[in-house]
């Protein structure tokens, strides 16, 4: 399946992509298995996302789609159909820092 | 024709300034890596055209750069994707720091004094100092906090740590400054290549004698007011070291308060802090000819980081300390309000010496006649966080 994730600005200076990449994931689509495909595709991007030894979220870090805020869900949940068929991005964005 | 090369860390990218020996006019590149913190760029001696660089986010972390042609183009060195003579094995990771843990038990080495007196595992936040090797290109030397030293001999590839320095057994009574607890400082022995000197705040100031395998405190005649044990054996807050490889027995120190000095590579410091106005300050360095000729700039104090009287002053000890002379020439003498951080002075080698500094206000300032005179060689960049310089013939 080919799903689109929506990468910050920074992170796409780093992998040299656009605004949105596409990848091939194996079902079952979940946040570990699109993150595996990132970044076994973008390997700059390895703990950049993810702490390289606990494979937690980086703390200013979020992960959304379809309106929906996916960060604190288990790794292992199945992403939302519209993410899977390809119709939604996956969003990782960087929280908005100041005063 | 010998040219001089400036590398500038800065809290929103890393900018290169270049200029002849007549250090007059200068070309400045960048923002390289705009947005990022640059904590800090230093090139190899032994091959000035290798430049590595720590690249550093809130957000998303450690990515170490590295160019091969003196800053025009860089890349993350094992970012890419399997080179074909890799038989498809995954690229090596070079942002991964991973601390060492215990080989019996597989727990983390040691732990840490947190802010309240409790004991807190090592975690890994960012590079504060890469060191290359005196002699060969791909060998580099990180100092990280929490208070860690890693290198790497593959060009910055991967990454293993030196255990031996957090192993030693007083590691438990390390703890973060308000800036972290970070390793900062890095010196290589050019008489030595088993002789590495760092120094962590606030911990104080360490050497190994074998490559980096054991290592001892090295704070003796430290006097630090703020901790239970002033005179303790760890747990001072050294803020940076330099040595002039001519004479790599003498350090010269700048501590939260006081500038020492060691005659004996660091197993015994006398303070010559002497007749200058405040002895609070982060950078210290030295003449590259004249092996007593240190500089400070001395900070108003550790609740106010930024120079006194709001003039940006140089301090000059022509005889290793105690008489400082003040050099203001060029530099701003009223309405001044900005700080020096500890790795943001550097020298040249030329004749005569350069020295050159960056302030929390983005100015870059050199002299070009070891401190007679000053100017700003490029102004209003983000707040500098540090400078080092490459003499190129």
């Amino acid at each position: 399946m080919t799903i689109r994730v929506e990468l910050p600005q920074h992170l796409r200076t780093l992998a040299q992509v656009g605004r949105e990449v596409q990848l091939d994931v194996a079902a079952p689509v979940t946040l570990r298995s699109v993150l595996d495909t990132l970044e076994a595709k973008y390997p700059v991007l390895r703990g950049t996302i993810r702490d390289h030894v606990t494979l937690q979220r980086r703390a200013f870090l979020r992960f959304f789609a379809c309106e929906e805020d996916l960060s604190h869900q288990s790794p292992d949940a199945p992403l939302p159909d519209a993410v899977v068929s390809g119709k939604e991005p996956l969003l990782v964005i960087g929280a908005i820092a100041g005063g | 024709m010998s040219k001089v090369r400036v590398l500038v860390g800065t809290r929103k990218g890393a900018f290169i300034l270049t200029s002849d020996g007549k250090r007059e006019k200068w070309d400045v590149t960048g923002p390289h890596f705009a947005g990022w913190e640059m904590y800090h760029l230093k090139g190899s001696p032994a091959d000035p055209n290798r430049i590595y660089a720590s690249q550093t986010s809130g957000w998303f972390g450690q990515i170490i750069q590295v160019s091969n042609d003196g800053g025009k183009t860089w890349e993350a060195p094992g970012g890419g994707m399997p080179a074909p003579g890799d038989g498809g094995m995954p690229p090596k990771i070079s942002n991964k720091f991973v601390y060492d843990t215990s080989a019996e038990t597989g727990k983390p080495l040691t732990t840490h004094q947190w802010y309240d007196g409790t004991q807190h595992p090592w975690e890994f936040k960012r590079v504060w100092h890469l060191e290359p090797s005196l002699t060969d290109p791909d060998t580099v030397y990180a100092g990280v906090e929490d208070a860690a030293i890693f290198s790497s001999t593959d060009g910055g590839k991967s990454w293993h740590e030196l255990a031996g320095l957090r192993g030693h057994g007083t590691g438990p009574k390390w703890q973060p400054g308000a800036g972290g607890m970070c390793l900062h400082t890095i010196i290589l022995d050019p008489s030595n290549p088993k002789r590495i000197f760092i120094a962590i705040s606030a911990a104080g100031a360490f050497r190994t004698d074998d490559g980096g395998k054991t290592w001892k405190p090295i704070n003796r005649g430290l006097h630090s007011q703020y901790i239970p044990d002033p005179k303790a054996e760890v747990g001072h807050c050294v803020h940076h070291v330099a040595m002039n490889p001519k004479r790599p027995n003498v350090l010269f120190m700048q501590k939260h308060w006081d500038i020492m000095r060691s005659d004996d590579a660091g197993d015994s410091w006398k303070e010559v802090s002497g007749n200058i106005p405040t002895d609070f300050g982060f950078v210290i360095d030295i003449h590259a000819h004249e092996p007593d000729t240190i500089y400070v700039v001395p900070i108003k104090s550790d609740s106010e980081h930024f120079v006194p009287e709001g003039k940006l002053r140089v301090y000059r000890s022509r005889s290793g300390g105690n008489e400082w002379e003040p050099l203001t020439k060029g530099l701003p003498q009223k309405d001044c309000y900005v700080n020096v951080l500890r790795d943001a002075m550097a020298v040249d080698s030329l004749d005569k010496c350069g020295i050159y500094f960056g302030t929390t206000g983005g100015q870059v300032y050199a002299s070009a006649d070891a401190g007679d005179t000053w100017a700003p060689i490029v102004r209003d960049l983000p707040a500098v966080y540090s400078v080092e310089v490459q003499t190129l013939s």
